[in-house]
């Protein structure tokens, strides 16, 4: 039995549709799509040892879908009242009538196309049910962990529910409910820093005071940074640093992106690209990932191989892509229309057996990387990032973390990076703030090019 | 709206709370976009709720909700006072607020022509006519165009007595052509990246634009980068177009001027500022040519951070940030004025919606035109050319950052002698700004809108704008390797 109550309900969710439908009946048009979803987030945020924004936000939206002589568009409102809905479709219906027609658009997904996603179990009504109190508890406790090191805490930790489902006409009806629990910590010393960030379904997998000591220790044994001069060293990258890293090239695996030849992948389908040891899939059903195990037109998610042993081998499909290019969809697509397609969203790098105590210890020099920020793309076909170190940058020489160094700034192909990869960790659930969370490895890679050191 | 903010109002005005606002917004979105000659994205949206933001105990607690219902409306009051009092567990000191006086007004932005007044038909058509310019250009592989409007209704009510509304009408549009040829991927945007040109404006502005005039020269230019040569690196005076000079300025100067991030607020996330307090009205930021100021006024000009009142109802105001080169300003809120002995906040106050909390936000941070003709700025022996932004990334304490742009030229006395592909500069930002030698006049001058910057957790994307003329840099670093 419930604890906390539902954001929505299938019930409304139903008659959300049933509006919908019956105002388009109306306007003489079939073919109708309705995309639900509802989020509850609750955020304490805390710097400067003490809470200064704590917010909790409920927010709902019905989007409406309507199809008609290859048209379509979209309205969305926030409210679940009929006559909203029924406004709303109306709007999409005027849009999609002064549209264009577009003659590869696909009609309404069948249940027969869409298949059965597979169950996921993501909801934690402890999670759901987590208060401010709670919150501010576990916080304090972190407050104290790091205060008692002489720093200072500043942070996060939220809790909160969304509900996502999609509706059609022809049949379609898939719901999706969640938890999501997230704790990020920076402890700040005189001249350093430390970060510890966990993310998960679960506030059961949130442990404040660990993360907290986390930080406080990389920010104490940061202190007093040296500055290393540039140029192409040997990194062990943490796996949240994978994670803003790596994640910067899963757009491009999308038959969309690679006929607009906008993907790296263009022409290179196929190719060892990056090391043997480099294997990755998209599985939602991975016990550490999140998210529905359905896309954006409600189809089943499948596997995919997106790389095996360094070869690049699939890519999502779409259904508007695998129509035009005679594939079976994948359950990978955005809500239609989209004009980027489809995108794999549950990444699993493979990880080896080499922990990130043994890749330091057999390390002869070489730099840690805690942290990736502001990562930005210089060239999109070699995947040339650019973007700066941050919260706990060290100096590794004879096997040991030696000393803090001044935060870098690299300009490093991803391509090249995953084809010098000499050792990976077992993978886990890492959670950055550049790209979306996945489960990865920590990662040591040779000749990684830091262009330039800033002063901090 | 102004009932239901009244009402949200007295529902929060429980014992025990030292101070309230409401903020009610009913948000209209329209989002129209053309790919490779079809329709991509034909969407309108619509949302409506109320944010509660309450001081109790010393403490701030924030609480929204899309259920106006007064059911709805007493469950986030108390919701919001319920989390001020869980956040006096971790109090260190009492939040203070900088006085402001009660305000009650109405405020629509002006406009020609209301952007929701045309027909979709219409609106779609014109991004059709650029993609059809766009594609005459057989080298372009992809060509994609957007059109984005949006009209924001807030009413805003304190327990100080004000009630404020206001009506905000944005318009944007803008596109990008993409030639991918051997490996080679060049992208050329016009009137700038990121959808564009975005300002408080209607219809008028697409008018302005002349948007489908220089689809075929942008075509023109992005198959042309294939063949242009990599922008040499080394240490070059460097002349950039306002718009890349627009985004310069968000982040090497709008974001190290937010006193939050300054006092340490955003320091687990967006990162804190090189601009520490005892660098006001000290740091020499800039040369003598260079001043900058943060307006939220309409009579800077039609900005995505225009408006008459902030969103904590402060007036919206001019602060010199920037005095002939020196350090003179922060971005404040009430709660940052004071706690720096500030007596006033400077206004820049800012939501993304009904349901996210204000926070200081650029509003307009804008470098003032300086005194010299564009010939002038183009005048040196040798420099490099660089137009529209393609890559940015600044240091948490936005000091050190690497921007690329689009395209450049090679400029020899004063003329454009070639092209250059990838170009790309870094730096400092103080020996950055130090190092402008000529900033263009206010006829070259443009208030550019960024709709896309991110602050706060949970992250809020907000619109800012940006004046900019066209200016020089003496000895900037041109290129990403580690070797100089």
């Amino acid at each position: 039995m419930s604890q906390t109550a539902e954001l929505v309900s299938e019930r409304q969710c139903r008659e959300a549709l049933d509006a919908a439908i019956g105002a388009a009946r109306g306007s003489g048009v079939a073919e109708v799509e309705v995309l639900i979803g509802a989020e509850r987030e609750a955020l304490t945020r805390f710097a400067n040892n003490t809470i200064h924004q704590n917010v909790e936000a409920i927010e709902h939206h019905v989007s409406v879908r309507v199809i008609t002589d290859q048209r379509t568009a979209r309205a969305t409102t926030s409210s679940f009242d009929q006559g909203a809905i029924a406004r709303a479709t109306t709007q999409a219906i005027a849009l999609a009538r002064a549209s264009a027609p577009d003659p590869g658009l696909c009609p309404l997904l069948e249940p027969s196309e869409a298949g059965t996603p597979p169950a996921v179990n993501r909801f934690d009504e402890a999670t759901a049910a987590a208060t401010p109190h709670s919150r501010a508890e576990a916080v304090q406790r972190a407050i104290d962990a790091v205060r008692s090191a002489g720093q200072t805490a500043a942070g996060i930790y939220s809790n909160g529910e969304s509900f996502e489902a999609i509706l059609n006409s022809a049949g379609v009806a898939a719901f999706h409910r969640q938890t999501s629990a997230v704790f990020s910590i920076t402890a700040l010393a005189e001249d350093s820093s430390g970060w510890a960030k966990v993310s998960s379904t679960s506030s059961k997998d949130v442990d404040a005071e660990f993360l907290a000591r986390q930080a406080a220790d990389k920010a104490r044994r940061s202190r007093h940074p040296r500055e290393i001069p540039p140029g192409r060293y040997t990194v062990i990258l943490s796996p949240a640093a994978v994670l803003d890293l790596a994640g910067q090239i899963f757009a491009d695996f999308s038959a969309t992106a690679i006929a607009d030849d906008r993907s790296f992948l263009s022409g290179r389908m196929g190719e060892a690209l990056f090391g043997e040891n480099i294997s990755i899939t998209d599985d939602v059903t991975h016990p550490l990932q999140s998210g529905p195990a359905f896309d954006g037109e409600g189809a089943a998610r499948s596997r995919l191989s997106l790389v095996e042993r360094g070869v690049a081998k699939e890519v999502a499909y779409g259904r508007t892509a695998a129509r035009r290019e005679g594939r079976t969809a994948t359950g990978h697509g955005f809500p239609q229309p989209s004009d980027a397609g489809e995108m794999p969203v549950n990444i699993v790098i493979a990880g080896g057996g080499t922990s990130i105590e043994d890749m330091i210890a057999s390390t002869r020099r070489g730099i840690f990387v805690t942290r990736l920020w502001y990562i930005r793309e210089v060239d999109p076909y070699e995947k040339i990032m650019t973007g700066m170190t941050r919260d706990g940058t060290f100096w590794v020489e004879n096997g040991e973390m030696q000393y803090g160094i001044r935060n870098l700034r690299f300009n490093q192909s991803v391509v090249e990076l995953l084809r010098n990869v000499d050792a990976l960790s077992p993978a886990v659930r890492a959670s950055g703030e550049e790209s979306f969370d996945m489960v990865v490895p920590a990662m040591r890679a040779n000749e990684f090019e830091f262009s330039e050191v800033t002063r901090y | 709206m102004r009932d239901t903010a009244h009402n949200a109002l007295e529902t929060a005005l429980r014992p025990g709370v030292e101070y309230a606002d409401v903020r009610v917004v009913d948000l209209r979105e329209r989002t129209l976009g053309t790919k490779n000659g079809k329709p991509s994205q034909v969407a309108e949206s619509e949302s409506l709720g109320l944010g509660v933001r309450v001081l109790a105990e010393g403490c701030w607690g924030f609480a929204a909700t899309d259920d106006l219902s007064k059911a709805g409306m007493e469950r986030a009051a108390a919701q919001a006072v319920a989390i001020a009092r869980s956040s006096a567990l971790a109090r260190v000191e009492p939040v203070r607020l900088a006085p402001v006086d009660a305000y009650q007004a109405a405020w629509m932005s002006p406009y020609l022509i209301d952007p929701f007044s045309l027909s979709v038909d219409t609106q779609l058509g014109l991004l059709l006519s650029i993609d059809a310019e766009l594609r005459r250009n057989s080298g372009i592989t992809l060509a994609e165009a957007s059109l984005s409007l949006r009209r924001e209704h807030q009413v805003f009510a304190s327990s100080i007595g004000s009630l404020i509304e206001q009506t905000r009408t944005y318009t944007g549009a803008g596109y990008e052509a993409y030639s991918f040829r051997d490996g080679d991927l060049q992208k050329r945007s016009y009137p700038n990246s990121f959808g564009g040109q975005h300002q408080l404006k209607g219809w008028e502005l697409i008018n302005e634009l002349r948007l489908v005039e220089n689809a075929a020269r942008i075509a023109d230019e992005a198959v042309a980068l294939h063949d242009a040569p990599p922008c040499p690196q080394g240490r070059f005076d460097l002349i950039l177009d306002s718009s890349q000079l627009a985004l310069q300025i968000h982040e090497s100067i709008g974001h190290p001027i937010e006193l939050d991030r300054v006092l340490g607020s955003e320091a687990n996330y967006a990162g804190m500022s090189f601009l520490t307090l005892d660098q006001l009205d000290h740091l020499r930021y800039g040369s003598e040519i260079v001043n900058a100021v943060c307006d939220a006024r309409l009579e800077h000009g039609p900005g995505l951070g225009t408006f008459a009142f902030d969103d904590e109802g402060v007036p919206a105001q001019c602060t010199r940030i920037i005095d002939s080169g020196r350090f003179t300003g922060y971005m404040t809120s009430r709660e940052t004025a004071a706690a720096i002995g500030q007596a006033r906040s400077n206004g820049t106050m800012r939501a993304a919606s009904w349901s996210r909390l204000p926070l200081i936000r650029m509003t307009n941070v804008s470098l003032l035109p300086g005194p010299h003709s564009l010939d002038e700025v183009f005048g040196a022996d040798h420099a490099i050319y660089m137009e529209t932004n393609k890559s940015w990334s600044i240091d948490d304490k936005r000091y050190q950052f690497q921007f690329g742009c689009e395209i450049a030229w090679e400029i020899r006395g004063g003329k454009r002698v070639r092209m250059l592909k990838n170009p790309i500069y870094s730096g400092i930002t103080t020996e950055f700004w130090n190092a402008c030698t000529a900033i263009a006049d206010r006829c070259h001058w443009t208030l550019w809108g960024v709709p896309n910057c991110g602050k706060g957790q949970p992250e809020q994307v907000i619109g800012t704008g940006h004046g900019a003329s066209p200016a020089r840099f003496r000895g900037i670093r041109i290129g990403a390797g580690s070797g100089e």
